[in-house]
């Protein structure tokens, strides 16, 4: 215990905490710019950090990660665009809330959120992580599968607006996910003799895309201001959100160990992790009807949720090597530059080393609080006083340096404009971008696993068992099930009752 | 006020620095044709800051992922080519693709301007340290009593790992089981998993998982020092010799001069003894093929490979 607590101390020498606060500081800001990724963040920083000592450059790392996760709800509250695919469902109630001149809140509420959540994350990788990391080897390729397909169902749940046009979005995303070179099998499809389109659809441009070029159309043909301003005097109305956060404290602490758990399922990811925390607190909510239309409910699941895979991924990414999510295979690549062998000896023989990052962690999560307070102040008042005709250009500037910087290929700036097109045609519609972007990062986790477990339930020579018949898999079907027909099921007893 | 005005002023450096810092280039460029955090990216760090120490610039990692390297590779000529810029290639994916996806691979293998090898890290066969099979002739007498129900994990479809596999289908005549995934990370994730019997991957993986899993042989020339208990395909009797090499390229239009001063540069890190430690420590081989042995080294390669594709039925 002693030595855990010199481990805290050391995490808490001057040069940490500095490194702490400037990592979060930029990875807020990196975050909320959309297109620029944890995962680039990172990246850049890498080489910077060999110069420090191990630990040190573990916390800038870590610290860069934390407040980029966070900073990728800026966008999706304040222009409806998503940072990361995991602030999707952000959007469903956090642009409402701001439209409705509810930004500042919305803004305290989700830095909140994603404090409870990270702080969760955390705490889970300091004290259970070895156990954790051995339930994410329990998830083959079967129960990513259904993982993925629970998460399909769940679009029709959550999408506002028509059912069906969801549904109909849902399987244009899936469609779109085939398309490139096939991880199983290697064939070519739906690529038209274009080699860029070898590789798949880049899911963060086309997001860009989709969700952001109709906003900045709409912006520029509508009359008034971007988000409508409230008339109350200018707080952070701590308050307010600090009273629906502590009233949603069990909803908020379930969207934060969702997070978490999905989390250490590697390559599941932030996405799959808040559409599940959103699904099951629209699912359980009093105030179901409200969901899409604004409310701080829906923004605390998926902000707790997505943060807390932070901390939910460092855990396979220490125990086992694997890296849960992309900026932890940068961080594991550092970490085999300093020679630090992950794996359970580094939390016995180099413990000193994983403990002050996880304290790092926990002071980065700590400090993100009152640093996004007060910087989501500055950002959404900037916003609201901006007028449009600087306004916009800004924004299509950052869309289209963020749609390059993904692979530094212009490329992806054509197709992030392609797409902001369709995305801005299907609007008209009616059908929203939402169910279009999860089909697209859903599809691809539900064909590898299901072909996966095709090939091995075929080598095992026993097709079925290997979809329905372990334990995870069971669980996830009878959820999937649950999803599909109990709000059927329950407007059928009502009716019996009333009749 | 005061506070607002600190705080836009901390904004505008902070973007400044992250704006100056993803532009930055100081030194020289290093693309990077894959995503962060794989082999490639890893010993290009490694090479990083002895790279500093010699030639006193940076060598900045950039990425260009998409479609196994084919994104890069296809947009290798149109880069700079005074020597300001080089990019990672691998085989066999720059022998494969184009053999495999004809046109559509974006590019052709002798477009690519390779100057230098500098390691490789040799095909291996490992299984889970709690696995029954404690040797490769267990495994392939496994194999062959059960056609077909020894599945392998491994990364990627015609990728070092799948022609591993299809290779010891052929020398050991028994008929296995392949099954792609998503990168090395989810490949190895199956097996620790137990959700394959064995997984067709590299030395690294041994090297990275120390005593989770259990090397039951290694294609390369002569047993590895990280692991001098761990056969040889060839000891076994076995004649597979195979890997996935690493090296750079230039585009097509950089003089001679550039390439032997590059070819130089890469060959000279690779002679520091701490560099090959480090290497060796991760299971990495250091191999010195230079600009003087490329040539002959890539039409060797060329020529295995369209064997294996054969094999495959890629060709005909």
């Amino acid at each position: 215990m002693t030595n855990i607590f010199t481990d805290f101390l050391s995490s808490l020498s001057l040069l940490n905490l500095g490194l702490a606060f400037s990592g979060v500081l930029a990875g807020i800001i990196i975050g909320a710019l959309p297109g620029l990724s944890a995962t680039m963040a990172v990246a850049i920083l890498v080489p910077f950090t060999f110069a420090l000592e191990p630990s040190s450059g573990l916390i800038v790392l870590g610290a860069i990660y934390t407040g980029a996760i966070f900073g990728g709800s800026w966008s999706a509250i304040l222009i409806n665009t998503p940072g990361t695919p995991s602030a999707v469902a952000t959007t469903f109630d956090g642009y409402p809330m701001a439209k409705s001149g509810n930004g500042d809140l919305a803004m305290s509420i989700s830095c909140m959120s994603s404090f409870v959540g990270g702080i969760v994350g955390v705490i889970c990788l300091a004290l259970f992580a070895p156990p954790l990391a051995s339930i994410s080897l329990k998830f083959g390729p079967t129960e990513y599968f259904w993982l993925a397909i629970l998460g399909l169902t769940l679009i029709s749940t959550l999408a506002e607006g028509d059912n069906i046009k969801s549904l109909i979005g849902a399987c244009l995303g899936l469609l779109m996910s085939m398309i490139g070179v096939a991880v199983i099998g290697g064939d070519m499809r739906m690529t038209w003799n274009i080699s860029f389109l070898n590789s798949g659809i880049e899911i963060v441009s086309a997001m860009i895309g989709l969700f952001c070029i109709p906003v900045i159309l709409d912006l520029t043909s509508m009359k008034g201001k971007h988000l409508s301003e409230n008339t109350t005097p200018k707080s952070l109305r701590l308050k307010e959100s600090f009273l629906i956060m502590y009233r949603k404290k069990f909803e908020a602490l379930r969207g934060a160990f969702i997070g978490t758990f999905i989390g250490i399922l590697p390559g599941a990811g932030g996405s799959i992790a808040s559409i599940v925390s959103y699904g099951e607190a629209k699912r359980s909510s009093r105030n179901k009807d409200n969901f899409g239309k604004g409310e701080p409910e829906g923004l605390i699941a998926s902000e707790t949720a997505n943060n807390a895979t932070v901390g939910g991924g460092f855990i396979p990414t220490l125990c086992l090597g694997i890296p849960g999510t992309p900026p932890d295979a940068v961080i594991l690549g550092a970490l085999l530059v300093q020679g630090i062998r992950t794996g359970d000896t580094l939390f016995t023989q180099q413990s000193s080393i994983v403990y002050t990052f996880i304290f790092g962690l926990l002071l980065a999560t700590i400090m993100m609080l009152p640093l996004g307070l007060l910087m989501g102040r500055y950002a959404y008042k900037s916003i609201i006083k901006v007028p449009r005709e600087i306004l916009i250009p800004i924004i299509i500037f950052l869309t289209i340096i963020g749609s390059y910087s993904i692979q530094n290929n212009i490329l992806n700036v054509y197709f992030m404009f392609f797409f902001g097109l369709i995305g801005w045609i299907l609007n008209r519609a009616g059908f929203k971008a939402s169910p279009i972007v999860l089909g697209l990062v859903l599809g691809q986790i539900a064909e590898q696993g299901f072909v996966q477990a095709y090939i091995i339930g075929n080598a095992q020579e026993n097709i079925l068992a290997n979809y329905f018949a372990r334990p995870i898999s069971i669980a996830l079907v009878f959820f999937i099930i649950m999803g599909l027909f109990l709000p059927t099921l329950k407007r059928i007893y009502n009716r019996r009752k009333n009749a | 006020m005061k506070l607002k005005s600190y705080i836009s002023k901390i904004l505008a450096v902070l973007s400044l620095t992250v704006i100056s810092l993803s532009g930055a280039n100081a030194g020289v460029t290093n693309i990077i044709p894959f995503g962060p955090g794989g082999e490639s990216d890893v010993t290009a760090r490694m090479q990083q800051p002895y790279y500093k120490d010699i030639y006193n610039e940076d060598i900045v990692v950039q990425y260009k992922p998409g479609g196994g390297g084919s994104v890069g590779w296809s947009s290798l000529n149109s880069e700079r080519s005074d020597g300001s810029v080089i990019m990672g290639v691998n085989l066999p994916h720059i022998i494969m693709q184009p053999i495999a996806k004809g046109e559509k691979a974006g590019y052709k293998t002798e477009d690519v301007n390779v100057f230098a090898f500098f390691h490789y890290t040799p095909d291996a066969i490992l299984v889970e340290a709690s696995s029954p099979y404690k040797t490769l002739e267990e495994l392939m007498s496994f194999a062959k009593k059960n056609p077909g129900q020894l599945t392998f994990s491994g990364s990627g479809t015609y990728s070092a790992n799948h022609l591993l596999t299809i290779s010891l289908n052929k020398k050991a005549k028994v008929k296995t089981t392949y099954v792609p995934f998503k990168g090395t990370g989810a490949a190895v994730q199956a097996l620790l998993g137990k959700q394959v019997v064995a997984e067709a991957g590299y030395s690294t993986v041994a090297a990275k998982q120390g005593s989770k899993v259990r090397m039951l042989a290694v294609a390369s020339k002569e047993r590895l020092p990280a692991f001098p208990d761990v056969p040889t395909f060839k000891e076994l009797g076995y004649n597979i010799v195979s890997g996935a090499y690493r090296g750079y390229a230039l585009p097509k239009l950089a003089s001679k001069a550039t390439v032997k001063e590059w070819s130089d540069r890469i060959m000279k890190i690779n002679a520091d003894p701490a560099f090959i430690k480090q290497m060796e420590d991760n299971a990495f081989v250091v191999v010195n093929i230079g600009h003087n042995k490329i040539d002959k080294f890539m039409k060797d390669q060329q020529k295995a490979n369209e064997a294996i594709a054969k094999e495959l039925g890629l060709i005909k």
